[in-house]
C-alpha cells in the first residue's frame, strides 16, 4: 500500500482548500486517495460536501485537520 | 401599519401603565388591547401571553421558567442561537442538553427526538417551527406528540412562522419576535399555555403580577405597533405566504439551472414560503454577499467567512450541505416579481466571475 498524496491547504480558509482539491484530484490515478491537510473549521463540512456533490469517495478523516478522498472517475 | 401605529402610540401610550393616573390608564388600555390582539392570531387566552425585550429575550424567559438543577434540555441541532445558548449556559450550571440531529433537507429526525424526550430528567424540549437558515417546516405537530406521551413541555420557537402560516397546536410554550413579523424591533413575545409548570424567572419583579410585567418589558408604544403589524401581516397572510412562495420556485429552480455547480438547499416543498439558501460551489462567500449588495441585494450568508466565529453557520453543518458561498434570501411583502427576476438575471454572471478570479 502506498502513502497517499499530500496536498497541504493549512492557513488557507474556504473555499480554497476545496478548490485545490478539485484542481488537484483529476491528475491522480482513478482509484489512488489524495490525503489534505485543512485548519479551517469549515473543511470538516465542506470536503465531505464536494465528493458528495461531485460523485468522488469521502474515505474518512483519521485525525483532526486531515481528510482523505479516493479518486472514483 | 406599524409604523402609523407607533406615531400614535407614541403620543397616546407614552406613560407607566403600571401607574394609576390617566395617561398611564390610557396605556394600561393600549397595552391590554395589544395583547388582546396578539392573543387572537395566535389564538390563545390574553393572559397566557407576555411580551418580552425581543425574541432571544422570550426564548431565555421561556427556557429559564422550567429548568431546575441537574435536568435536561432536549433540543434541534439547528435551532436558533439564542436556543443553543439557553442549552450553553444550563450545560455551564451542572445541567444537559441533548442535540437532536436532521437529515440532509434539514428536517428533525424524529426517532432520535422521540428518544431524546423520553430520556431522564428533561425538564422542557425546544423546536424551531421552521428552520430560519434554509426554511424547512418541521414536524411540530409530531414532536409535539412525543414530548405529550413523555409528559415534557414543548417550547416552539416560531419567529419564522407567526403572521405567516399557521403553527401546529400541541405545544406548551411558544416564542416569537416581532421583527420578523414586520413590527419594531425590541418587541418578543412569549405564550405560556395555563396547563404548563411555569414559573416566571423573576416572580417578585413588581407590585402588579400582569403577565406584561416580566423584567424587560418593551414600552407601550412598541408592543401596540407590534400587534398593530400582526393583525395587518396576518390578514393577507394566506394570500402574501402564496405569492412568495411563487418567487421562491422560481429562484429555486431557475437558480439551480442557470448557475453552474450550486446546490439549493432545504425542503423544496414543505417549507417556508419566504426564504431560500443556495451555496455555490467555489466562491467565497463573504465575496458573493459584497457583490450582491453593490447591485441593490441585501442578502444573507451562513458562510464561515461572514461570521465572526470564522465557523460555518451550525445548520447547513448538521445537515451535511456546502457551507461555502452560501447565499440567503429573504422575501418579503416589498419584493416584487421584477426584483427576483434582476436578482435571477445578475447572479449567474456574478459567480461566473467570483470563479473566474480564483481559477476554477
Amino acid at each position: 500500500m502506498t502513502e497517499p498524496e499530500l496536498l497541504d491547504c493549512r492557513g488557507q480558509r474556504c473555499p480554497l482548500p476545496v478548490i485545490a482539491l478539485a484542481k488537484r484530484l483529476p491528475r491522480l490515478q482513478v482509484g489512488a486517495v489524495l490525503r489534505v491537510l485543512a485548519d479551517d473549521p469549515a473543511a470538516a463540512n465542506d470536503i465531505p460536501a464536494w465528493c458528495r456533490l461531485r460523485g468522488q469517495e469521502f474515505a474518512g478523516s483519521p485525525a483532526p485537520g486531515v481528510y482523505e478522498v479516493r479518486r472514483t472517475h | 401599519m406599524a409604523r402609523q401605529a407607533l406615531l400614535a402610540a407614541l403620543d397616546d401610550g407614552w406613560a407607566d401603565p403600571s401607574k394609576l393616573y390617566a395617561q398611564a390608564r390610557r396605556a394600561r388600555q393600549l397595552l391590554d388591547a395589544a395583547r388582546e390582539a396578539v392573543a387572537e392570531v395566535l389564538a390563545v387566552r390574553p393572559d397566557e401571553v407576555f411580551f418580552t425585550s425581543g425574541g432571544t429575550a422570550a426564548v431565555r424567559d421561556g427556557v429559564a421558567g422550567r429548568l431546575r438543577p441537574g435536568g435536561a434540555i432536549v433540543h434541534s441541532a439547528i435551532e436558533h442561537s439564542s436556543v443553543l445558548r439557553a442549552a450553553q449556559r444550563y450545560q455551564a450550571s451542572g445541567g444537559r442538553a441533548v442535540s437532536v440531529p436532521v437529515d440532509r433537507l434539514g428536517r428533525l429526525d424524529l426517532d432520535a427526538w422521540r428518544a431524546a424526550v423520553t430520556g431522564p430528567g428533561v425538564a422542557i424540549a425546544v423546536l424551531i417551527s421552521a428552520s430560519h437558515e434554509v426554511g424547512t417546516v418541521q414536524p411540530v405537530a409530531d414532536a409535539a406528540a412525543a414530548c405529550d406521551a413523555a409528559g415534557v413541555p414543548l417550547l416552539v420557537d416560531a419567529a419564522q412562522s407567526v403572521g405567516r402560516v399557521p403553527v401546529p397546536e400541541g405545544w406548551s410554550l411558544l416564542t416569537a419576535s416581532a421583527r420578523k413579523w414586520g413590527g419594531p424591533p425590541g418587541v418578543g413575545v412569549l405564550v405560556v399555555r395555563k396547563r404548563t409548570r411555569w414559573s416566571p424567572p423573576e416572580p417578585d419583579a413588581g407590585p402588579d403580577p400582569g403577565p406584561e410585567l416580566v423584567p424587560g418589558t418593551p414600552g407601550v408604544p412598541a408592543v401596540v405597533a407590534a400587534a398593530a403589524a400582526l393583525r395587518a401581516v396576518a390578514a393577507t397572510a394566506q394570500a402574501e405566504a402564496a405569492r412568495l412562495s411563487a418567487l421562491v420556485d422560481r429562484i429555486r429552480t431557475t437558480v439551480a439551472a442557470t448557475v453552474p455547480d450550486v446546490e439549493v438547499v432545504g425542503d423544496p416543498v414543505d417549507r417556508l414560503p419566504h426564504l431560500v439558501t443556495f451555496s455555490c460551489l467555489y466562491v467565497d462567500g463573504e465575496a458573493l454577499l459584497h457583490a450582491l449588495d453593490r447591485r441593490g441585494f441585501a442578502v444573507s450568508s451562513g458562510s464561515s467567512c461572514t461570521s465572526s466565529t470564522l465557523r460555518p453557520s451550525h445548520v447547513l453543518e448538521a445537515m451535511g450541505v456546502l457551507s461555502h458561498g452560501n447565499v440567503r434570501v429573504s422575501l418579503h411583502s416589498e419584493t416584487t416579481s421584477d426584483d427576483v427576476d434582476r436578482f435571477l438575471a445578475e447572479l449567474p454572471g456574478i459567480v461566473a466571475r467570483l470563479r473566474a478570479e480564483v481559477g476554477v
